[in-house]
């Protein structure tokens, strides 16, 4: 679990670095991410390795949001004064961002060539 | 008596140990609701701890800053959580290599209409020009989203939590939209909603499968990607920024 818990910051940091040294707009734990998704399609070894731990960590995902979400109570001010244009900036754009992006999807995947079904 | 307690309390609240373990137990405890609650999507997690320490720290008088003093614990796992999400996505590699077409386009579908769609709405309601700026990447997960305002000069905090509401509204809403739109590949499911909310929808993706929760980490990564490269360009395309 540590050694996984490890590798993760290593690939974080690899990603933080390079970033930084080439001036991307990518933030460094995405392409930490890229990083160990290569590493681990060179050794699939190290996937299987650290399935448990990333299962664990990604179990409670959401639990990381919470001290950025607390941070509400900073912005009453605003938020009382611009809530209309907010709630609904919020809400409505989720909701047709998720329509858009799955009907898109759901189409284009529709055409493409069926592959017989229970193949894998 | 009265004194002595008095001073621990001073000595407590002034140490990051108080505040995490209060981050931690309100997330269980919000955790606990939901599921007590038969996974009502209303009892999101997130949405309960996060109304339960704003009532407790306003309660207390403790400014946001000391409680961070102790909650960056928590919120510094975001960044290996993130690099986390390479393992499912090599599992689920096969099912990716298939769909790359249809998902990439509907990933340049999705990440236009999420940053249009805050622009315009918040225009129509007659935002604020600092609003409107904090709004456009509220799709992006959450460091992302906030380095992307900050070189816009934005208010980074304030999209810390709109971005946040944002996956909140998606995880609590999306598994019903899409079941209504009768997309039940579990590998779109995830797709579209890590594309729109990110980290928590992909967390909420988990719960319905690791195959929806690869492709929402999938995703949300892509999303990141792809968004602080499109969103600078479409700003400036407008003339906002």
């Amino acid at each position: 679990m540590l050694q996984s818990f490890a590798i993760l910051l290593v690939f974080q940091l690899a990603g933080e670095a390079c970033t930084q040294l080439l001036h991307l707009a990518v933030p460094g734990p995405v392409l930490g991410m890229a990083l160990l998704f290569a590493a681990i399609a060179l050794r699939p070894a190290l996937g299987y390795a650290m399935r448990t731990t990333t299962g664990g960590l990604l179990q409670h995902l959401s639990m990381l949001f919470v001290p950025a979400g607390v941070g509400v109570m900073l912005h009453a001010g605003r938020l009382r004064d611009e809530w209309l244009a907010i709630v609904v900036a919020v809400v409505l754009g989720a909701v047709v961002t998720l329509a858009v992006t799955a009907l898109t999807i759901r189409v284009l995947a529709d055409r493409m060539p069926q592959q017989e079904a229970g193949e894998e | 008596m009265r004194p002595a307690l008095n001073e621990i309390w001073v000595y407590l609240s002034t140490s990051p140990l108080l505040h995490l373990t209060l981050t931690v137990c309100a997330y269980l405890l919000g955790d606990w609701l939901f599921r007590r609650s038969g996974r009502r999507a209303l009892f999101n997690p997130v949405l309960l701890a996060v109304l339960m320490l704003v009532a407790v720290l306003m309660l207390t008088n403790t400014s946001y800053q000391t409680y961070f003093a102790g909650a960056q614990f928590v919120h510094f796992l975001l960044g290996p959580a993130t690099v986390a999400l390479a393992v499912p996505l090599y599992f689920n590699f096969s099912k990716l290599r298939r769909l790359w077409l249809p998902l990439g386009v509907g990933l340049l579908a999705g990440c236009l209409t999420a940053a249009l769609s805050a622009i315009g709405l918040a225009m129509l309601f007659d935002a604020s020009a600092a609003t409107t700026l904090a709004l456009v990447p509220k799709s992006v997960t959450a460091p992302v989203a906030m380095g992307i305002v900050e070189k816009l000069g934005g208010p980074p905090s304030l999209t810390a939590i709109l971005v946040v509401s944002t996956g909140i509204i998606g995880a609590v809403i999306g598994p019903a939209l899409l079941d209504r739109l009768k997309i039940s590949d579990p590998a779109v499911r995830g797709f579209a909603i890590g594309t729109t909310s990110h980290g928590i929808g992909t967390a909420r993706a988990f719960q319905e499968s690791e195959e929806a929760g690869a492709f929402s980490g999938l995703a949300m990564g892509l999303n990141a990607l792809l968004s602080s490269l499109l969103i600078p360009v479409l700003l400036y395309l407008l003339g906002i920024a």
